[in-house]
């Protein structure tokens, strides 16, 4: 049961993904990212991080992705223009997705038996003992991080004061 | 308990929950047009049935019979999925919320809630971040009410939704922290464990509810942005219907507007079902020991009905009294004043806390 909804899950994001990529129109693109956020959540809970998987809908999929959908509604991005005469995509790029996908099977394979393998449902989170990791364990990180996130707030409150011309 | 039960005894309580709240929401409508036409000097619904009772049923037909446009100039698929996702994540949230405590009804015990169980110990259990869950599905709601704005292609429309997603994203931080002082208080996120944690009384008959026990001014807070979550007036600028026709649905017909118009009702509820439980206490309530035994046990539904009906008629008291503020005011007032008021809240809860702890 576990491993079917795992691949459903699964599914369900890889093929957002995908549909991100190939749609023309940038609100379906954006829906689809939805669909990621929204299956990476349910993946996390099969896990058993609940608190994780909750935080991922309320940030992503609640606030990140509003904002992403409310700049393409003021600006009504329209269709994109498929850009015509450039041949490095196609000289260069299928190549390469070969290549860095072979390499990352491989790293992958070279590294599996090293790694412990997590079952489903192992992970336990739920919010206390994130809470405990984040304030013990990674509070320098956790401190870091929040100092980064002031100096971004700052940034976006002098990019967008009125200038007194 | 085993598989089938469980299975059984789930879709039994997602049934009558829905069943339940489709009726209040249907009712709500004719309270709302009752209550207000009452309080301009007028009669409300009258004619259909006594006291105009069977009014929402009628509604319900002519939705279902009217014609239902949809204007060729709109994003079709978006267009069709808006109302459905409006209207299911806003029914969605009602599975989190405790509505009573176990019942024992043919030798099985449940709680009166569709995502609890009873665990190991006999005692009720739920999800351990149902709060979250609920936060989390509110946010998603947001997509309905912008999408469909978007997607409808007309000016009104689209300046409806970016007014309805700025003030729900604006109201949703405040709401959350307004949250925060009764979650430090009863250290869970789960909805049943909070209402397990306000079960005592003060003399016999002062419920322990966390409004009595400091969190008025977090009260005050959730209730003005729960007003705003929902657009309610005073904050009911995204269908300001002198200025924007009727908003984000203004290009929806027929069962497509009732279904937001649902959604709408539907989210009143679930807000006042969270607000019970925070702050007052959800199905627990002093005792009324003088009452007969058999009115005893249906007490708890009695108590967490009371405090949902309270908080539909304050929504609707407050539609007949106050003016519709200005769009700057909205922003002003959910940023400068309910954002640092609730923030002040945290802190001042955490401080007590720390000082009992």
């Amino acid at each position: 049961m576990h491993l079917f909804l795992f691949l459903l899950f699964g599914s369900f994001c890889v093929g957002g993904a995908v549909n991100l990529l190939i749609q023309r129109k940038t609100i379906n693109s954006a829906l689809s990212l939805i669909v990621v956020m929204g299956s990476l959540a349910l993946i996390y809970l099969l896990l058993g991080a609940e608190f994780v998987a909750v935080v991922q809908v309320i940030i992503y999929a609640g606030a990140i992705m509003v904002l992403y959908i409310f700049v393409i509604m003021l600006l009504n991005a329209g269709e994109e223009e498929p850009s015509k005469g450039s041949n490095v995509a196609k000289i260069f790029g299928i190549p390469g997705l070969f290549t860095g996908g072979i390499i990352g099977i491989w790293v992958l394979l070279q590294h599996r038996p090293a790694e412990k393998l997590i079952p489903i449902g192992a992970l336990y989170g739920p919010a206390d003992k994130v809470g405990m990791m984040l304030f013990t364990k990674y509070l320098l990180a956790f401190e870091v991080t929040s100092i980064l996130v002031l100096i971004a707030i700052m940034g976006a409150v002098v990019l967008a004061r009125r200038s007194n011309s | 308990m085993s598989a089938l039960t469980f299975l059984i005894v789930a879709v039994i309580k997602i049934a009558v929950t829905l069943g339940v709240l489709l009726t209040v929401v249907a009712y709500t409508v004719w309270l709302e047009r009752k209550v207000v036409g009452r309080m301009q000097n007028r009669w409300g619904p009258s004619r259909v049935g006594p006291f105009g009772l069977l009014q929402p049923l009628a509604d319900g037909i002519k939705f279902l019979l009217k014609e239902d446009l949809t204007p060729p100039y709109v994003e079709k698929n978006i267009y069709l999925l808006a109302p459905g996702l409006a209207l299911i994540m806003a029914l969605t949230s009602i599975a989190m919320v405790p509505i009573g405590p176990i019942i024992h009804l043919f030798g099985i015990s449940t709680p009166v809630q569709i995502t609890g169980v009873v665990d190991a110990s006999g005692q009720a259990s739920d999800i351990n971040v149902g709060i979250l869950i609920v936060l989390g599905i509110t946010s998603l709601g947001v997509y309905g009410i912008a999408l469909a704005g978007w997607s409808s292609n007309s000016k009104y429309s689209l300046l409806g939704s970016l007014r309805a997603s700025a003030q729900m994203v604006s109201y949703e931080v405040s709401l959350g922290l307004s949250l925060v002082g009764v979650l430090l208080m009863s250290s869970t996120l789960s909805l049943s464990g909070i209402v397990h944690a306000q079960l005592g009384t003060w003399f016999g008959f002062i419920p322990q509810w966390y409004i009595f026990r400091g969190q008025f001014v977090a009260f005050f807070v959730y209730m003005m942005a729960a007003f705003a979550e929902t657009n309610r007036i005073p904050f009911d600028l995204p269908e300001a219907e002198t200025e924007l026709v009727a908003g984000y649905h203004t290009e929806y017909s027929a069962m497509k507007f009732a279904m937001f118009f649902m959604a709408e009702y539907a989210n009143m509820v679930t807000v006042a079902c969270i607000a019970s439980v925070m702050f007052l206490g959800g199905w627990s309530g002093p005792p009324l020991l003088f009452l007969p035994a058999a009115v005893q046990a249906f007490l708890p539904l009695i108590w967490f009905s009371s405090k949902i009906f309270f908080f539909l008629f304050l929504y609707i008291w407050i539609r007949g009294t106050l003016p519709r503020f200005r769009y700057d005011q909205l922003m002003a007032f959910g940023w400068k004043f309910l954002f640092p008021l609730a923030l002040a809240n945290v802190v001042v809860t955490a401080f007590f806390v720390a000082i009992r702890a």
